[in-house]
């Protein structure tokens, strides 16, 4: 299954390139309009991008009044990022949500406010909706297997990793920031390994289907989320670079899948916990495929 | 539908301090001037706006200056290579115009020679930094050229329809004199296509993506 990482394509401006998705994923909705972050936004690095946007949107009320029908016209399964300051206005906005899954965003590098515990917060909306709860989680923490547990245990049912990790960059000539704001959302292949290491860790920490993402460029870089334990895979800067990226990555997906002799994609669930696996064995099963399969 | 197919590199040439990258056109439409395209840079994370300098017969050409990475990449381009290209994307700039009038400064002139032929030669003003940099309004017919520390505006009578493209001073002080004017803004974009949101600017009080709204802007 393959999404788009939340803020990074915008379903109405390109519907043709959320249809090419399994799932689209909202950019992250908060309770009160935001303007976000004064520009320059955005900076390219050697090996990903910055980005400081500061999480601008229409606010709870525009967006369920007048955002979300035009979505449901697109007739694709929607995944609604939900943000906030505090655990009871995550809670309230999943409250106000019906036939989508949630994705709740834990971990935006880019505002300044401190939002309470992801625990905490996961265990607000699970009291507030019945409808499936993913964690999205910052790779900036000492334990991601830890992490992954406390939400699990506060009743997410999911895990969406991971997250841009705060970085910076200079502006040659000056050596000042090239962002307005200073730091921004490291994303890209820099952060592929990272993220990687995110899936990794969660695989073995929990039972959660994991979302991975983290500079996925290429079916191979998915084929290694999938095989680091994620059940989905998301699209985030490639989409920046070409809007036909999910099509191209679902293709070689399934190619790096028949190159290495499984089925699908789904057989590569979690190989990279299981050792001396040279090839595939026909028989192979994994422990965990529930959302690439459901989904 | 947006698509972004591989196109081959036609020519590489140097106009004064700038780069012109000529390639094949294949079934891209130039659309209209002032509208951009992304270009794939070789080897870089994100590629890169471009307004349309020119559009021959099966061919597209865009003017730069190489002062970056992405722009180096592109310089550095060699015939026959192919890049992804994305576009045309944007709003250009309204062609209903009875006294037109393009106004310019330094790779700001980059849509003025498409424009121009598409608006049958008007007249232009166009500041550069240097003599060198000026080379770049051979492109431009009719053209009126001042180099720094002469400013365009100095030149800008009442009574046109003002088409402007330059650095956002430059684009502020031609709103002053020409409040109708239409005015081309340049932010740095990473996708060109309304998905990221690093490109707004203020618009009525919001932040609005100039990918979508503009980048030609009423003043």
């Amino acid at each position: 299954m393959l999404l788009n990482a939340s803020g990074c394509l915008d379903a109405l401006a390109a519907p043709d390139v959320a249809r090419s998705l399994d799932a689209f994923v909202t950019k992250t909705v908060t309770p009160e309009p935001r303007e976000g972050n004064e520009p320059t936004r955005i900076a390219e690095t050697d090996h990903g991008m910055l980005n400081s946007i500061g999480l601008q949107n229409p606010g709870r009320e525009r967006f369920l009044d007048e955002v979300l029908p035009r979505l449901r016209e697109l007739g694709i399964p929607l995944w609604v990022s939900v943000g906030g300051f505090a655990a009871d206005e995550y809670a309230e906005t999943c409250a106000r949500l019906d036939d989508v899954t949630v994705e709740l965003n834990l971990s935006c590098p880019n505002v300044d406010e401190a939002p309470e515990s992801a625990a905490a917060i996961v265990a607000a909306c699970r009291v507030s909706t019945p409808l499936p709860i993913y964690a999205k989680l910052s790779p900036a923490q000492p334990d991601i297997g830890e992490a992954a547990r406390a939400v699990q245990a506060a009743g997410a049912d999911g895990l969406s990793l991971v997250n841009t990790i705060r970085g910076l960059e200079l502006e040659p000539a000056t050596l000042r920031p090239r962002l307005a704001r200073g730091v921004g959302g490291y994303s890209g292949p820099a952060l592929k390994p990272i993220a990687l290491a995110a899936v990794y860790a969660a695989f073995r920490a929990t039972s959660l289907p994991i979302v991975g993402m983290g500079g996925v460029q290429t079916g191979r870089d998915a084929a290694e989320f999938i095989a680091a334990g994620a059940s989905a895979v998301a699209v985030g800067t490639a989409l920046f670079a070409d809007p036909g990226a999910p099509a191209r990555i679902r293709r070689e997906l399934a190619e790096t899948a028949a190159s290495l002799g499984a089925a699908g994609p789904e057989d590569l669930c979690g190989i990279a916990h299981q050792p001396d696996f040279d090839p595939l064995p026909p028989t192979l099963t994994t422990s965990k495929t529930p959302a690439f399969q459901a989904n | 539908m947006l698509r972004r197919d591989r196109h081959s590199v036609v020519a590489v040439e140097p106009v004064g301090p700038y780069t012109l990258l000529r390639v094949g056109r294949g079934d891209l439409e130039p659309g209209v001037p002032g509208q951009f395209f992304m270009l794939e840079a070789p080897g870089r994370v994100l590629p890169r706006p471009m307004s349309l300098s020119l559009a021959p017969p099966g061919e597209l050409g865009f003017l730069f200056e190489a002062i970056g990475p992405g722009t180096n990449a592109l310089a550095e381009l060699d015939a026959g290579d192919r890049i992804g290209i994305l576009g045309p994307l944007g709003n250009g700039f309204r062609l209903d115009v009875d006294r037109p009038l393009l106004v310019g400064g330094g790779i700001g002139v980059a849509p003025f020679p498409y424009l121009s032929q598409s608006l049958d030669r008007p007249g232009a003003i166009l500041g550069f930094r240097t003599s060198h940099h000026a080379e770049a309004a051979e492109l431009v017919p009719n053209a009126e050229v001042v180099v720094e520390p002469t400013r365009v505006t100095e030149l800008l009578e009442p009574g046109y329809d003002v088409l402007a493209c330059g650095p956002a001073p430059m684009l502020s002080a031609v709103r002053e004199l020409a409040p109708e004017a239409q005015l081309a803004w340049e932010a740095p974009m990473a996708c060109g296509y309304g998905a990221c949101y690093g490109c707004v600017v203020e618009v009525g009080g919001h932040y609005k993506r100039l990918c979508l709204e503009g980048p030609v802007l009423a003043a």
